[in-house]
């Protein structure tokens, strides 16, 4: 029978199942950071339980660390405990960790595939749901709760029972300012926030085919903004290209047997989805989000909904409710939304081809004054690499303020956060009420779509400013 | 884990959709290093106002319902970030049953590790259950035999039968996995000579 690629991965990490379809699952790959993670130490230390495996395992601290200046360490004493608290635990249980001042530290989801740690047809995990991230090279990564962090690293297992198979198909080419990014807006505004739950997403097409290594990432990462856990696209001759060499990567005739397995790793002819969409590429436009859920998106063309339009009464209210937090009247043109702030940054869109596209767009160009903006790169090397490239004073020159790797404002668990009815264009994955502070107003876009805003003070078109 | 057999509660009722882990317990209270104290700063954005002070109006913050141990709300509950602080900011709170049309999967499978029972039914079962929170009375859940008396009536609820035992007699999860030792090793074995390069040693 032909198989997906999620089924022959499945397949591949079967330690047992049982007769009512209770998996337990290999875990290849293991990523900790400092949020999720405390507690499934302690319950380990407590049982008496050893890491079963601290080499298939990596920690970084990335939520709650400083963006600016780190040489007199964490200022707020909570996170800072929980900063120590993941290296005393790494160092307690042998787990190799990206200590603070590392210039490999950064946000777990940039670290893992930029050391070669990130593998296809593996099963990778972490407590953090956009692991699905790594899906862009052909494993299988989702999300855990800390519970299921303690599992894994007492047993290197999970529990799991099988999800279904959906594909999302995107063909054709995307016009010119329009990036993965809003391709991947564009689905999830399509299927809805829930559309991809109880299912694994495998994204195929000429469209997907076309895309860079981490512009795939940037779709497979907002994956669970769709509701499914895991999204994963094929392997290819890119990803092998850019795993080569790298300091985790497999080496000399490791490298040759894996690559014999990563070659045979795609969805059989024929093979069964349960559900299918299809998307044509040359549709889609610069999107942004208008509301509080991600699948609150329209174009920067259009104009933000009305819910007297609506006839169904929940969804009704919810629009209302949304208006209302962000402060928006209903048929407002998009591009008539003022910003105070810009974020660039994130796993979503915190890599060196973001701020590539980002400083494209702002080069010889001033941010409004009004606008308060920052870069925060997805890792120490991003940072380094962007700093060769010479991007960091192009930012700098318009107006950017250039900060340390991490989360940051994508979830403000540190100090960069938004102050109450602060609206921000924002490259992150989410716009939920007081995600990036309390009463702050997101705007989800594209690293050229938060440049644009910020050099015009309100959303704006990117092609306005593509030459 | 704490068993959960059979509650008894008047339940609480959020008909707000999609409603977010962000939302449940915000990010500042997921720096501590503990599982306990998060219920008071359960819903903390909905639940009180700039100055700290609980907003009236939000439903957990009104007798009966801030002793309720039923939550009932809109669909897609629990989206969003894995934070298993979630689950725990609810048991925290007292609520160990929550009712929707439909759950996040992360969620969902979080609520079974820290013994809160998520129960999906159909829309209009919702709206059948949310008269009896309106009008303050008592539900009652029997995992056992998978049903919620409410009145004279009652509804089945469909639940998964492992979760289902391993609720019901309060197993922890990695125990289980552990009494399978043999079988990881074995496939450990297989793993190396197939995949060498996996281990990385």
């Amino acid at each position: 029978m032909p198989n997906t690629l999620y089924d022959k991965i499945w397949k591949d990490h079967l330690v047992d199942l049982q007769d009512d379809g209770t998996a337990l699952l290999f875990v290849d790959r293991h990523l900790v950071h400092e949020v999720t993670s405390p507690q499934a130490f302690e319950g380990l230390r407590n049982s008496n339980r050893k890491v079963r495996h601290p080499n298939l395992t990596l920690a970084v601290a990335d939520h709650n660390v400083p963006t600016t200046d780190r040489s007199k360490g964490i200022s707020d004493k909570e996170s800072k405990i929980q900063v120590e608290t993941l290296e005393a635990n790494c160092k307690e249980f042998g787990i190799k960790l990206f200590g603070m001042n590392d210039k490999r530290q950064g946000i777990v989801h940039v670290t893992g595939p930029e050391q070669g740690f990130t593998q296809p047809g593996t099963v990778i995990v972490c407590g953090d749901s956009h692991t699905a991230t790594h899906g862009a090279f052909g494993s299988l990564a989702f999300g855990i709760g800390t519970s299921e962090v303690e599992h894994v690293l007492a047993t290197q297992t999970l529990v799991q029972k099988k999800a279904k198979n959906f594909r999302v198909n995107v063909n054709g080419k995307l016009p010119l300012g329009v990036t993965s990014k809003d391709v991947i807006l564009q689905i999830i505004g399509k299927i809805g926030t829930a559309g991809g739950t109880g299912c694994v997403i495998e994204y195929a097409g000429d469209l997907i085919r076309s895309l860079s290594v981490e512009q795939r990432m940037t779709i497979c990462n907002m994956t669970i903004e769709g509701g499914a856990r895991a999204g994963l696209i094929a392997p290819d001759e890119k990803i092998f290209k850019y795993l080569k060499d790298r300091p985790m990567s497999p080496k000399g005739k490791d490298w040759d047997k894996a690559m014999e397995y990563w070659k045979n790793l795609k969805t059989d002819e024929g093979a069964k989805f349960d559900k299918e969409i299809n998307l044509q590429a040359e549709e889609i436009l610069p999107m942004i989000t208008w509301g509080t859920s991600p699948q609150d998106v329209i174009t920067i063309d259009e104009k933000v909904p009305n819910p007297q339009n609506e006839k169904d009464e929940d969804r009704k209210n919810s629009l209302e409710r949304s208006l209302n937090y962000m402060g928006l009247k209903p048929n407002m043109a998009a591009k008539d939304i003022k910003i105070d702030k810009v974020f660039i940054g994130s796993c979503t869109n915190g890599r060196i081809e973001d701020l590539r596209e980002a400083a494209k767009i702002l080069k010889d160009k001033k941010i409004a004054a009004h606008v308060h903006a920052m870069v925060v790169p997805g890792s120490g090397l991003v940072k380094e690499q962007a700093e060769q490239e010479g991007l960091d004073k192009i930012f700098v020159n318009s107006g950017f303020e250039w900060r340390e790797p991490g989360c940051s404002m994508c979830l403000a668990m540190n100090a960069d956060k938004l102050k109450p009815q602060e609206r921000c264009a924002s490259t992150s994955n989410r716009n939920f009420e007081g995600r990036q502070g309390r009463g702050g107003r997101t705007h989800l876009v594209s690293p050229g779509m938060a440049a644009a805003a910020a050099i015009s003070g309100n959303l704006d078109d990117v092609r306005k400013y593509q030459n | 884990m704490q068993k959960f057999n059979t509650l008894k509660s008047i339940p609480a009722y959020l008909p707000i959709v999609n409603i977010d882990t962000d939302m449940i317990i915000p990010k500042q209270f997921l720096k501590t290093i503990k599982r306990t104290g998060l219920g008071k700063n359960l819903f903390f954005e909905m639940r009180y106002d700039d100055q700290g002070k609980e907003i009236g109006d939000f439903i957990l913050n009104q007798n009966p319902f801030n002793n309720s141990k039923i939550l009932i709300a809109g669909k897609n509950f629990g989206c969003g970030s894995s934070r298993e602080h979630a689950p725990w900011a609810l048991l925290d709170f007292g609520i160990t049953c929550v009712i929707s049309s439909s759950f996040a999967d992360i969620f969902y499978s979080n609520c079974f590790k820290n013994g809160i029972l998520p129960i999906v039914l159909e829309e209009e079962k919702i709206k059948e259950l949310s008269e009896y929170a309106n009008r303050k009375e008592e539900i009652s859940v029997d995992l056992n035999e998978n049903k919620i008396v409410y009145g004279n009536n009652e509804i089945k609820f469909d639940v998964d039968k492992f979760k289902k035992k391993c609720l019901l007699e309060g197993l922890d999860d990695i125990a289980l996995s552990l009494k399978k030792s043999e079988k990881i090793e074995n496939f450990e074995k297989d793993l190396k000579n197939k995949k060498p390069w996996i281990f990385n040693d």
